[in-house]
């Protein structure tokens, strides 16, 4: 029980690890090869690669609840868009622009809602017909962003409200807004999957489907709500979004939901679903946004950020697979 | 629900279900519009389709072998730029062996990583697409590719070409179809493929090769995907860096529309041809109705989702899902 816990707390502390030996390095070849002469661990430097990590990672958060359920979600991205066009749009509308300023938290109403919406279809689908997740989400991507299209052709929709890019821009004990939302999301699902009820059946649905059925835990309305939730973290990251850049392109978010999902993982995050956690994934995200800005901090291309990403991800999945592998040998023994 | 193991014109109905209701909507729109079934339509539509197509064919190898294939979209895009930026060095004739073994050898790692590492599919592929797009990057350096001398290559030939009056993408698309279709049926490989995605621990046991098998599936899929990518790059005789993007996912539910399931080991090369000619007919059905071609992809989300749950409801016998 005691290794159990300890070899746990080695797996959550790996990402942790990844990234103070990526500060390291950046900070050391920065010296040596950085084209600006300021520091890479720069205090705003920092600051400024929390907020850029938030809009895939609140989405990445809720995909974190979809995984542990054992379920996948390949349609954030199109969610993402649909909800970033129904809140720029909504303001637009005659009632909405005569209500001035209060026009804003009501589209963003709108836009969280038009998320919660397309989760639940999700959710409802794989409930009811007993579909796979991955093929569900995987028709909703292509319908979802059949939808985007359908609402404004091909043409960009755009609405700055300057009320609304002051509040997206401000900072707060000098944290920006997206940095807030990223951590009290982070905060509250925490809370969620290591205090609450649903989060402890979420675990259980994930680890062993069948025992949780028997053991009386109702597996469908945990999917749906979980399906909600990251209907709603998806329009919570874009509407956090575009409050700021006040313009949405109907290819945005395309392949976020794969971004979202390689953060996860990276994360320790399991597949099959059963194991998993939500600081984990914060430190997936913020690991992959520091190895973005630590390649273009020591000059390399942007372009090598896509190789280097990938090729690690596929190392730790090999990692992972080893160290389980030992540590089965080991008990074996 | 009908029984699956019956005889007769249910059993047919239900093994059958996506080419009656394929049927079904080509006479729908044949009466609606006369155009639809004109053979230049017919031609034009399957052109269109090949690309995607030619990429589904490799796919349904690795989704039949019990994988899934991630990469193929931005290794599409990494074959495109390739030939296209070595027609200009190497000239056509040394550039398209070149790519080909290019492409070739990423599907080799591939299939390494999955079959010999036996590590998980969706995050290796998702990784390499990851990482093929940054390889694609690194080398057009970020630019558009163009070949310099657009009138005076034979190279427009696989994309633009026809024999005998039919566009080339659609004579390799057929004949690919054709070979792969025979290989996947009629070969010993064609077995070890269902035998492995069916239960690999079964066909281990009985002294198949598992990781050799899965190695090739990728392989194939890799050498399918070197094709759309000569087909693309032929066809525009230029192009930018993330033209095959999305397509993975694209190709996917092309596969499964034609019935091929996730869990491996079941799935044919003429149900996923099936499975790309609905993709293509609904996108062009619905826009000589005159609807836009956006529209298609609401209407493929209804189609995928309603074709695999009547076929899950037909195997459990009851409509609604038992998830309590």
């Amino acid at each position: 029980m005691f290794t159990e816990r300890r070899k746990d707390l080695l797996k959550q502390g790996a990402i942790w690890g990844f990234i103070v030996l990526e500060l390291a390095f950046f900070s050391i070849a920065g010296n040596y090869l950085s084209v600006t002469d300021t520091a890479f661990m720069d205090f705003d430097n920092m600051l400024l690669l929390l907020k850029q990590s938030a809009p895939i990672g609140i989405i990445a958060l809720g995909m974190t609840i979809i995984m542990i359920n054992g379920n996948i979600d390949l349609s954030v991205g199109a969610t993402f868009a649909l909800a970033a066009i129904v809140m720029l749009d909504s303001m637009t509308w005659p009632f909405m622009q005569a209500l001035g300023d209060w026009a804003i938290p009501l589209a963003w109403g709108f836009a969280l809602l038009t998320g919660v919406v397309l989760g639940a279809i999700n959710g409802l689908i794989v409930w009811k017909t007993g579909v796979d997740a991955f093929i569900v989400t995987l028709g909703s991507m292509l319908g979802f962003r059949g939808l985007v299209f359908m609402y404004n052709g091909e043409q960009p929709t755009s609405h700055l409200n300057w009320t609304l890019v002051d509040f997206a821009e401000a900072q707060f004990l000098g944290l920006h807004t997206a940095s807030w939302f990223l951590l009290a999301v982070a905060l509250i699902l925490w809370l969620v999957m290591t205090r609450t009820v649903h989060g402890r059946n979420a675990y259980a649905i994930g680890n062993n489907r069948d025992a949780a059925v028997n053991a009386g835990i109702r597996v469908g309305p945990h999917f749906l709500l979980n399906f909600m939730l990251i209907g709603f973290l998806a329009a919570l990251s874009a509407v956090v979004f575009y409050s700021e850049s006040g313009s949405v392109n109907p290819n945005d978010g395309m392949l976020y939901e794969l971004w979202a999902i390689t953060a996860v993982v990276l994360g320790g995050t399991k597949l099959a679903g059963g194991y998993g956690s939500i600081v984990s994934t914060l430190g997936g995200v913020i690991a992959i946004q520091l190895l973005r800005k630590g390649l273009g901090h020591i000059g390399a291309d942007t372009e090598t950020v896509n190789l280097v990403i990938g090729l690690i991800l596929i190392a730790v999945l090999f990692l992972d697979r080893q160290l389980n592998r030992k540590g089965k040998e080991e008990l074996k023994t | 629900m009908a029984d699956l193991t019956k005889k007769g014109i249910g059993g047919f109905l239900a093994r059958q279900g996506i080419l009656v209701a394929f049927v079904l909507f080509m006479v729908g729109f044949a009466l609606a519009n006369q155009r639809f079934i004109a053979i230049d339509n017919i031609f034009g539509v399957i052109r269109s389709s090949a690309i995607l197509g030619v990429m589904a064919l490799g796919v349904t190898f690795v989704v039949i072998g019990g994988n899934l294939d991630l990469s193929v979209g931005s290794m599409m895009s990494f074959s495109t730029i390739v030939v296209l930026d070595l027609h200009d060095t190497l000239g056509p004739t040394l550039a398209i062996p070149a790519m080909f073994g290019l492409t070739l050898a990423l599907g080799a790692f591939i299939g390494f990583l999955v079959g010999y590492l036996k590590l998980n599919s969706l995050i290796v592929t998702l990784g390499m697409l990851s990482a093929i797009h940054g390889l694609t990057l690194t080398w057009s350096g970020g630019q558009n590719m163009d070949i310099a001398d657009k009138e005076g290559t034979w190279f427009g030939l696989f994309g633009r070409g026809d024999i005998l009056g039919v566009p080339m993408p659609i004579v390799i698309f057929g004949t690919l179809a054709l070979v792969l279709s025979l290989v996947l049926s009629k070969t010993p490989f064609g077995r070890k493929v269902y035998a492995v995605g069916g239960n690999g621990q079964a066909a281990t046991f009985s002294g198949i090769p598992r990781a050799r098998v899965v190695f090739f599936t990728y392989l194939i899929s890799a050498f399918c995907v070197a094709t759309a990518g000569l087909l693309q790059a032929s066809r525009s005789l230029g192009s930018q860096n993330t033209v095959g993007q999305g397509y993975e996912l694209e190709v996917l539910a092309m596969v499964i529309l034609g019935g091929a399931s996730l869990l491996g080991g079941s799935g044919t090369i003429l149900k996923t041809v099936i499975g790309v000619l609905i993709f293509g007919f609904i996108e062009n059905g619905l826009l000589l109705i005159g609807l836009e071609f956006y529209v298609q992809d609401v209407v493929i989300w209804a189609v995928i989702i309603l074709a695999v749950w009547l076929d899950i409801a037909a195997k459990r016998g009851r409509l609604w899902s038992p998830i309590a």
